[in-house]
């Protein structure tokens, strides 16, 4: 996994990509930009985020999930 | 068993769609399709701490920032470990101060060499042979080269190939030997008489009628 650790925490990239759903930036292309990541990098991370239930997408947009949101905050603190 | 089934499998052809994959490399799980919408070259090696390889990979990370100018995306392949690429990618950073940019895959089952024909059984039985494909952001392959494993690759020829397919495409021109970019380009030969007749007239520098350059 290259943005979830094997302790389930996620990785520098996998943080930068959950930062950029968290302040809006729904398309792959949109959170690549915002994280200053490849986009075939964003592009596998996000299969990894919304299958650890960390993101959804929905009409075509990432979300952050109420588990994302809650990680992020455990982050912060 | 397993040699008559390798040499069943058909080898990709310019123009096909590129073999559809999911593999383990050195930057997570990666799908040809994530690459879609950019240019990729999709490369193998024959192993991991060789010496040509190693020469081969910094190479590539030299021409690295000029591909990014191009939209063109890297990846490696060889039938080792994930542990294997890391630690090599790690001695040559240690070593030679040249980090490694792009990731690598793990074919370990060599599921991606097969499909890709990288092994060639003449040369060896279980090491990849040294390939280039570039993929269009369709996902077409648009070239193939093989040097055999004694050979390290020539990067110049590579980024040329990558100017010359993009100007092709932009510009629906073909290019001569050994082109440039900045030199002229060819225009694309006639077909019928009446476009033949009407080629001489348009300004170009031409041989004849079914060799005309012009500059972009």
């Amino acid at each position: 996994m290259a943005c979830i650790s094997p302790d389930g925490k996620p990785t520098e990239s996998g943080t930068k990509m959950l930062r950029a759903i968290e302040s809006g930036m729904g398309a792959a292309e949109e959170i690549a930009s915002s994280a200053g990541l490849p986009l075939f990098r964003v592009k596998s991370g996000l299969r990894e985020l919304t299958q650890a239930g960390l993101a959804n997408l929905k009409d075509d947009k990432y979300e952050l999930s109420s588990k994302g949101a809650e990680l992020l905050d455990s982050l912060s603190t | 068993m397993e040699e008559v089934k390798e040499q069943l499998i058909s080898l990709p052809r310019l123009g096909e769609r590129a073999p559809a994959f999911e593999a383990v490399t050195t930057q997570g799980m990666l799908k040809l399709e994530d690459f879609e919408g950019r240019w990729l070259i999709l490369f193998s090696h024959p192993a991991d701490f060789t010496p040509v390889c190693t020469t081969e990979f910094i190479a590539f990370a030299e021409i690295f920032p000029e591909l990014q100018k191009r939209d063109v995306d890297l990846l490696g392949l060889s039938v080792d470990s994930v542990s294997s690429h890391i630690a090599w990618v790690r001695n040559v950073e240690e070593k030679t101060k040249v980090k490694i940019p792009f990731p690598i895959i793990a074919d370990l089952n060599k599921e991606v060499s097969l499909a890709y024909g990288m092994i060639h059984p003449g040369q060896s039985k279980t090491e990849t042979v040294r390939c280039v494909f570039i993929i269009d952001p369709n996902q077409i392959i648009r070239t193939i080269l093989y040097y055999p494993l004694t050979t390290g690759r020539n990067m110049d020829e590579i980024l040329r190939i990558i100017d010359a397919l993009q100007t092709t495409d932009k510009n629906a021109v073909a290019t001569p030997a050994n082109w440039r970019p900045g030199d002229m380009v060819v225009v694309p030969s006639p077909n019928t008489q009446e476009m033949a007749e009407e080629r001489l007239k348009q300004g170009y520098e031409c041989v004849d009628w079914y060799l005309c350059k012009k500059k972009l």
